[in-house]
């Protein structure tokens, strides 16, 4: 039932004419400014550009395994976390350079999310996301576990440094720390477009819209789903090793309702597709902001109001509505054109 | 014929005019003398910006009212005139009690907003994240609410000063006169597992020192558990006579009729954070909690004893004017309403240098300061060395209607 919904919207997404977003010479250009803007702009924005380039990368991630692949998650803030506090441990108990910690939070969740996926294969839909939400509940208590704490600090988490620009560069802590934070997401997004674009998406797809065909057609499902897990965890480990690098702190406390988030964010963004993870990003990081603008009393509320007329206005999240306009454009376009 | 200049004339004159035009401009600027006026980002000469994050929403959001109440008392200042005629801008956000939260909100703060000062963010764990970013930014951290330990640690932090009195302190006091009146009991403690509890465990065993044995039992509870029947029954079973309840009001509650109603009936130490008659006591049972022993530096607004008080009636009485929804009972409203007094006194200290640097420097000269609302006999002080505003705490037992001094 679920998997319906999510294949018709991951179908109209990715079945329409592509963007033209998505083409090398605008996206470069857009890199380009994007390197250069901090420039003109104050720390606390870099600081807040920095969170959203990061958090799109853990949403590309539950993307992967929610959009492209059918599996739901509601406990990728578990992954979340172990990449932020792999990355605090390394760093504060082991004075590892915090661009060295990247790959090993990497690996860490990438294990992780293996470890998941193995035992996911045997639930389905509403099982796998009850049982993910477990995942992501008992994270907080997790780390405060007093047999933990001389690794994890407890409650009192810990606090890292941020890494100042190498070679003498003339950038902030902050503007480097985007650039940085930038370049990683360049490159796992360009890693997972060509990932999705070629027969590895196609499989990912055949399995979330009809799992006996695909595999009667010979797609090895077992070892797709799992991957994917692990691929998925991977990139949100990933996304939470960035934001702690940001933040400059962790702490159990840090990862509460997380994963709901997550969720809110690839769904308002566009399920199934990779632009749809920066627009969600934008969204998750902004709207509660303006929510508490609006009513101090019940920001919640409000953000839940805003959400809900997101849904009933835009089904296909941000990029599927931008596809429909492209779509659109280009069909009244060539009627225009005649026979 | 007209008489008129010559060309050099006219060039003499005009330059002539423009010397004394000169020079009668730089006399004014140089014998106006204007105040002396010190400034950092957030303040000018009509207006103090005041920043601070606060946990509306979320887990904790019933310490919210704490920055209402804050709020409306630096509106009733407003009206009133401000301090040295500067009206206070008040700018409290919410950080949901989430430390990545709290980050950013004191970030905008700061970097945006421009306040001079960050004051009463609440929640330790909120504090630890933006402790070393104030301090690196040399903004004050001022009067931080909670009463962890580390926040007074004025060589490693200078920019940071805590308010409520340390938990290790509450705690080195309940365990002085455990040593002294009842030196050969057992001990059961009940305790928070969060940072709160933790701190107010490390102080008790800290102060038994070599005697920490005599604590038999220690069991913890979760903010999120619903009750907490079966940790009093472990505490029970362990035959200690006295018990350290160190909860926050709902679960302090329950244990304390869990105790009476099981037929316990321990030597109880309850944590002033759960004090509160009309709170915690009343909902447990005022017949139950007869012989709880706890500290108290604040006025209960719900013990009868102070219905007569002037300070408690002006309090009272600014309440319903200014914070109507506020609920009397809450004792968070009082405590912010004394948080918000200290912070004028230190704002008036400063005068017209208000500095950053300066605002440290008075919140670090309080001498003798009693607000009202104190109990009789605390007063705050502070020293360059000393960043803990309260050093002692008297002891005050439940009589079954009130709270009486305990006699040593």
């Amino acid at each position: 039932m679920q998997n319906h919904s999510l294949s018709m919207i991951g179908n109209f997404i990715n079945k329409s004419p592509g963007a033209r977003w998505g083409s090398t010479p605008v996206a470069a250009l857009g890199v380009g400014f994007l390197v250069v803007i901090p420039f003109a702009l104050s720390d606390y924005q870099i600081f807040q550009m920095t969170l959203i380039v990061a958090n799109s990368i853990a949403l590309l991630g539950l993307n992967m395994l929610t959009g492209y692949n059918g599996q739901i998650s509601l406990g990728h803030g578990a992954f979340y976390a172990a990449g932020a506090y792999t990355t605090a441990i390394l760093m504060d108990k082991f004075g590892i350079p915090y661009w060295l910690t990247i790959p090993v939070s990497g690996a860490v969740s990438y294990g992780l999310g293996l470890a998941f996926g193995y035992p996911a294969l045997r639930l389905e839909g509403l099982y796998l996301a009850l049982v993910t939400f477990a995942m992501g509940i008992c994270v907080p208590q997790v780390l405060k576990y007093k047999h933990f704490e001389a690794w994890t600090g407890g409650v009192q988490g810990i606090t890292l440094m941020k890494p100042d620009a190498p070679f003498g560069l003339p950038l902030s802590p902050d503007h480097w720390l985007f650039v940085f934070t930038l370049a990683i997401m360049v490159s796992l997004f360009v890693a997972a477009k060509n990932l999705l674009s070629g027969h590895t998406g196609k499989a990912l797809v055949a399995i979330r819209d009809n799992p006996i065909a695909a595999s009667a057609m010979g797609i090895d499902t077992p070892r797709y789903k799992t991957t994917t897990f692990g691929i998925s965890a991977m990139y949100t480990g990933i996304a939470g090793s960035l934001c702690s690098l940001a933040i400059q702190f962790v702490a159990p406390d840090s990862f509460q309702a997380l994963s709901i988030g997550f969720l809110v964010g690839i769904v308002v963004g566009g399920l199934a597709s990779i632009s749809g993870a920066i627009y969600g990003s934008i969204f998750i990081q902004f709207v509660p902001h303006l929510a508490e603008n609006i009513s101090k009393a019940a920001p919640s509320a409000i953000f839940g109001l805003l959400l809900i007329a997101f849904v009933y206005t835009l089904p296909y999240g941000i990029a599927g509505s931008i596809k429909k306009l492209q779509w659109q454009y280009q069909v009244r376009r060539s009627a225009a054109k005649g026979p | 014929m007209r008489h008129s200049l010559t060309v050099s004339q006219n060039r003499f004159v005009r330059s002539a005019l423009t010397t004394v035009l000169a020079c009668s401009a730089f006399c004014l600027t140089a014998c106006s003398k204007p105040k002396e006026t010190k400034y950092d980002p957030g303040v000018t000469d009509t207006e103090i910006k005041i920043g601070q994050t606060m946990p509306y929403s979320g887990p904790a959001s019933a310490y919210g009212t704490i920055g209402r109440s804050q709020a409306a008392y630096f509106k009733r200042l407003n009206e009133a005139g401000g301090i040295n005629g500067r009206k206070i801008n008040f700018i409290s956000v919410d950080d949901a009690y989430s430390p990545p939260k709290a980050v950013e909100q004191v970030r905008k703060l700061v970097e945006e907003d421009q306040v001079l000062l960050v004051f009463q963010p609440l929640g330790t764990p909120s504090n630890t994240a933006i402790q070393k970013y104030l301090n690196t930014k040399k903004v004050p951290q001022l009067f931080v609410s909670t009463g962890a330990t580390k926040w007074g640690d004025p060589t490693n932090y200078p920019w940071t000063i805590g308010f409520n009195p340390s938990y290790q302190l509450e705690a080195k006091t309940y365990a002085e006169h455990l040593l002294k009146k009842h030196p050969s009991s057992k001990c059961a403690v009940l305790y928070q597992n969060d940072d709160f509890g933790k701190d107010y465990l490390k102080g008790l065993k800290d102060t038994l020192g070599a005697k920490a044995s005599m604590i038999v039992k220690e069991v913890s509870y979760e903010v999120t558990d619903a009750t907490i029947d079966s940790q009093m029954a472990t505490l029970q079973a362990s035959g200690a006579d006295v018990f350290f309840n160190i909860a926050t009001p709902k679960f302090a509650a329950q244990a304390i009729r869990k105790a009476f109603d099981s037929g316990w009936k321990p030597v109880q130490y309850l944590s002033n954070v759960s004090a509160s008659i009309g709170a915690v006591i009343a909902p447990a049972g005022m017949d139950k909690s007869v012989g709880v022993i706890t500290t108290a530096y604040l006025k209960d607004p719900t013990d009868k004893q102070w219905d007569n008080d002037p300070a408690m009636k002006e309090y009272l009485a600014f309440l319903g004017k200014y914070y109507p929804e506020a609920k009397p009972i809450d004792g968070a409203n009082l405590y912010g309403y004394v948080a918000a007094q200290t912070l004028e006194q230190v704002l008036r200290q400063c005068g017209d240098d208000l500095t950053r640097a300066n605002v440290m420097k008075q919140a670090a000269s309080l001498k003798d300061f009693a607000p009202g609302l104190l109990q009789p006999g605390i007063k705050i002080n502070t020293s360059p060395s000393d960043f803990y505003l309260f050093d002692t705490l008297t002891l005050a037992k439940f009589n079954g209607t009130t709270y009486e001094p305990l006699a040593d």
